[in-house]
């Protein structure tokens, strides 16, 4: 560690905050400030003048849209983050009641499709073209250009409705022991780790690739090192910055996933929280959900780049 | 003007978009223009995908539409080619009735996506200095939030009629179709015969449309492609999550939700529209890898 890489990490970190303030302003904007009178709407048009402004005071309508911004954002801050139009909970208590669900969905799956994902980009990179990498690779494409829910839908239909091994599309809510747990997590993971470990192991692979196909990797051939050595002390201490930039970012993919993965199988978690917000325009539950999201995204996004600037051994001899 | 098109070097097109393909065709059939199988399949499939979508609505028998006469969930059969869906509709007709939603407003939200992109990307790499420095800031803004997560807000706050889905979609691959376009754009913007013409005095307007773009288009339409496929995607995704198109309108992710309690004994229903989904997705990736340029691409991408 030295200056340089400091004052670059610094400069990464204070850019992600401000995207993060960007990003809560766009949320704001979109959800409460340009969809017109939330007032109007929930009491019609034959509403009188006064039933209108009182619900606006009430609602806190009555300030213009940038000091409401700087109250929501205050709150948010603090932790206060309103109240649930349609459950009228603290949507601190919704949501506190269903990330940990989501987290544990979350690292189950990265603790399965990291490991695998790598081994799997790493082998495919190494022997390029052979009938392995033809697979993977054209399984890979092919589960990326596919929708979440057909993987999830196919994965349901093989696993619980030929095969019997698991249960479809329930989730227990009450478990007891830890096979029920398992049985539980199974098909969610499952649809999961089909589309994190594609997107992964099409990055990894290619990664490694821009790796051997360096000059120096032929230097090493030339002066005769074996196959293995070429790989696990040439190729792979260099490739260590991209791949984790890769599994950082396919890691992010896993919120994309985890909103249809989510729904279809009636997980009590975020994703499926926020989706029910939005059908029934709960405005301060979607903030907080969006929020959550972005922030989430955003830290996946800056540790890719921040994984970059230090394992890039060039930033460290300057 | 003849001067301007003699005074483009070669160089100056992207070098691979010329023809790596060129001396396959002398031995392939004329009609083929170098395309390899998977890229005729690809043709093939996503014609009919289109043509159902312009034609669908005119051609299908309306009363097929509306009627749930048969058995609920039926199997595929000879009579129900896809079996029939929660009502004991037709599936087969739903699925090429979807088709105007899932390939008409994707392919509407692509073009005004990419055009936009096209667009600002050749403002930004024409003018440089403050505008280009503002436009990439705030679209790169636009990428901080992911593409499903944005797409939820936007329904919450405007709800998802069909103009505001393909606004939606539009808004979200805006940034993406901008960064490549600019990335090309500023390269082109670089060479001798822009800066002749800018010496001559050709307005910016003229430089963008006259000397950039027609240098940018080739990659751009295989861009428009993968675009097209992402699109697809995530309103199929929304439609899944019952916050797409509304009923009775539905497009192909409606009708797996609609159908998702026939998975249980294995129903066509649901199948049908993913796999629809899935092979027209998969068709344009088959047509966008057999056209020409793609290394280009790919170095333009990075």
């Amino acid at each position: 560690m030295n200056a340089l890489i400091l004052k670059l990490l610094a400069r990464r970190v204070a850019l992600s905050l401000l995207s993060l303030l960007a990003v809560s302003v766009l949320v704001f904007a979109i959800t409460a400030v340009l969809p017109g009178d939330a007032a109007q709407e929930q009491l019609g048009q034959e509403a009188t003048p006064e039933a209108l402004a009182a619900l606006r005071a009430q609602m806190g309508l009555d300030v213009p849209g940038p000091e409401r911004y700087v109250k929501w954002l205050w709150g948010a801050v603090r932790g206060d983050l309103g109240t649930s139009a349609t459950t009228r909970m603290p949507v601190g208590e919704l949501v506190g009641s269903r990330l940990p669900n989501s987290l544990l969905l979350a690292a189950v799956t990265a603790l399965f499709s990291v490991p695998i994902a790598l081994s799997l980009g790493i082998v495919c990179a190494v022997w390029r073209g052979s009938w392995l990498d033809r697979v993977a690779s054209t399984g890979a494409v092919a589960v990326v250009s596919v929708p979440e829910f057909l993987v999830a839908t196919l994965a349901v239909l093989v696993f619980a409705v030929k095969l019997h091994w698991l249960p479809a599309l329930s989730y227990v809510s009450d478990i007891e022991s830890l096979g029920q747990m398992l049985r539980a997590f199974a098909m969610p993971v499952l649809s999961l780790c089909c589309v994190i470990i594609a997107q992964m192991m099409r990055m990894t692979r290619a990664a490694v690739i821009d790796q051997l196909d360096a000059p120096y990797i032929e230097m090493v051939r030339l002066k005769g090192a074996s196959a293995a050595r070429l790989v696990l002390l040439h190729a792979l201490p260099n490739a260590v910055g991209p791949i984790a930039n890769a599994v950082a970012l396919s890691l992010s993919y896993l919120l994309g996933g985890v909103i249809i993965v989510e729904t279809i199988f009636n997980y009590p978690g975020i994703a499926k929280l926020m989706v029910d917000g939005v059908s029934q325009r709960d405005m301060p539950l979607v903030q907080a959900c969006a929020m959550i999201f972005c922030s989430g995204y955003l830290l996946l996004v800056t540790l890719a780049d921040v994984c970059g600037i230090v394992a890039n051994p060039r930033l460290r001899h300057r | 003007m003849a001067f301007e098109s003699a005074s483009v070097p070669p160089a100056a097109t992207p070098a691979s978009l010329v023809s790596p393909a060129a001396p396959r065709s002398r031995r392939w059939p004329h009609w083929r223009l170098g395309f390899r199988f998977s890229g005729l399949l690809g043709v093939v499939v996503l014609a009919w995908w289109l043509l159902a979508a312009l034609l669908g609505p005119h051609l299908l028998p309306r009363e097929l539409l509306g009627s749930g006469s048969a058995e609920v969930f039926g199997p595929m059969s000879a009579s129900h080619w896809l079996g029939t869906d929660y009502l004991g509709r037709d599936m087969l007709v739903r699925v090429v009735d979807g088709a105007r939603y899932t390939v008409g407003l994707a392919l509407l939200a692509t073009l005004l996506a990419s055009s936009c992109g096209t667009l600002l990307a050749l403002l930004a790499a024409a003018s440089g200095g403050v505008v280009d420095a503002l436009l990439s800031r705030v679209l790169d803004t636009l990428t901080a939030i992911p593409s499903k997560m944005f797409a939820l807000i936007m329904v919450a706050g405007f709800g998802s009629s069909a103009a505001m889905l393909v606004a939606t979609a539009a808004v979200i691959y805006v940034p993406g179709a901008f960064r490549i376009a600019r990335s090309l754009a500023v390269n082109i913007n670089e060479l001798d015969y822009v800066t002749v013409a800018r010496t001559r005095g050709e307005g910016k307007v003229y430089i963008m449309l006259h000397e950039i773009l027609p240098n940018i288009l080739g990659p751009m339409l295989a861009d428009l492609g993968l675009r097209f496929v992402y699109v697809v995607l995530l309103l199929a995704g929304l439609s899944f999550l019952g916050l797409g198109i509304q009923p009775p309108a539905a497009d192909w992710g409606s009708l797996v939700r609609e159908n998702i309690g026939a998975l249980h004994n294995a129903g066509a229903a649901v199948i049908a529209p993913a796999l629809a989904i899935a092979s027209l997705t998969i068709a344009v990736n088959l047509v966008i890898d057999n056209l020409p340029g793609r290394a280009a691409r790919e170095r333009g991408a990075r």
